[in-house]
């Protein structure tokens, strides 16, 4: 396995692992609270479309020139892993809110017991709210497995990735029975964050014709790089935050 | 049309997110890399610079607002 290749496999897996984290909370508050048949039907309904959604997709990326799957394919996964490291940096600085599983889980339940009687058969609301966290978690995972497979042209491997990192969170959700609160989520996206520009900022510029310095070996160049500016970046904000509350804390003299 | 509307800003949110700065940026930075890569110039330095100015200008933003 290539250096490239264990960085999709690592990439893929932590990423699907934090979405998976957090579908799995939203089928666990629904199917505790109200039908769990209903939240499982609602889940497989959403894998279907999520499958139909690959098939139709991963051989049409495929067969796309490598140049312009590069450069389309690779500025999309840049735009996507800058919109993930900008949370990942507002989180870590305390711009932003942390994402608490506990918060959710007790969050999606109140929603769930406060939506009227459990139908007979299949609940609408338990399919319903399963299937559309399924559906959009998964979608996520989908474009990630798709555009990390379709540049490395090895769809499989970031197909068993994404599997095996499903496979396992919701495994150790069967087996806890709870909302996986002790993932560390917020940090996995900071480094998924990191990986995706990495990545799309490697493959977006061999797609437009920029040839980077040592060919792959620039690619863990700016993952550390893009790392050491992310941390800078957490630091210098939360010293702002320190400097901005000390200033308003300071008594106000008449 | 209002499901198209629905979908359309579904697929805004989902690629483009909180700063649409970012996406721009990113758009016109692959376009100039294209561009000067014609030429016997390296441009490779270009992305991440970027990548790193945009990033830096989307989150100070956010700071300066809450401060």
């Amino acid at each position: 396995m290539s250096g490239t290749q264990a960085g999709l496999v690592v990439a893929v897996f932590i990423a699907c692992a934090v979405e998976a984290t957090e579908a799995l909370t939203i089928v666990m508050a629904v199917g505790v609270t109200r039908s769990w048949r209903s939240a499982l039907v609602g889940v497989g309904v959403a894998l279907v479309a999520l499958a139909a959604l690959t098939a139709a997709l991963g051989p049409a990326l495929t067969a796309l020139p490598i140049n312009v799957l590069r450069g389309a394919v690779g500025g999309l996964l840049l735009v996507f892993g800058l919109q993930w490291l900008r949370k990942a940096i507002l989180r870590a600085s305390g711009l932003k809110s942390y994402h608490d599983e506990n918060a959710a889980y007790a969050e999606e339940s109140r929603a769930a017991g406060d939506a009227g009687p459990v139908a007979p058969g299949i609940d609408p609301y338990a399919f319903f709210v399963s299937f559309k966290g399924t559906l959009l978690e998964g979608l996520e995972v989908v474009f990630i497995a798709l555009t990390f497979g379709s540049n490395q042209k090895d769809v499989p491997l970031a197909a068993a990735a994404a599997a095996a990192a499903v496979l396992v969170m919701v495994g150790i959700g069967v087996l806890i029975r709870a909302p996986l609160a002790r993932v560390p989520e917020n940090t996995l996206k900071f480094v998924v964050g990191v990986m995706l520009t990495s990545f799309g900022t490697f493959w977006g510029g061999e797609g437009v014709h920029a040839h980077w310095p040592g060919g792959e070996v620039a690619l863990p160049v700016l993952i550390a790089g893009y790392l050491a500016f992310a941390l800078i970046a957490v630091a210098a904000l939360r010293r702002l935050q320190t400097a901005r509350d000390e200033v308003l804390s300071r008594p106000v003299r008449a | 049309m209002s499901r198209i509307r629905a979908l359309l800003r579904f697929l805004w949110d989902f690629v483009v997110g909180d700063d649409w700065r970012i996406a721009a940026a990113v758009v016109v930075a692959l376009a100039a890399t294209l561009v000067v890569s014609e030429s016997s110039i390296p441009v490779w330095w270009l992305l991440p610079l970027v990548v790193v100015v945009i990033l830096s200008i989307s989150v100070w933003d956010v700071a300066r607002r809450r401060s």
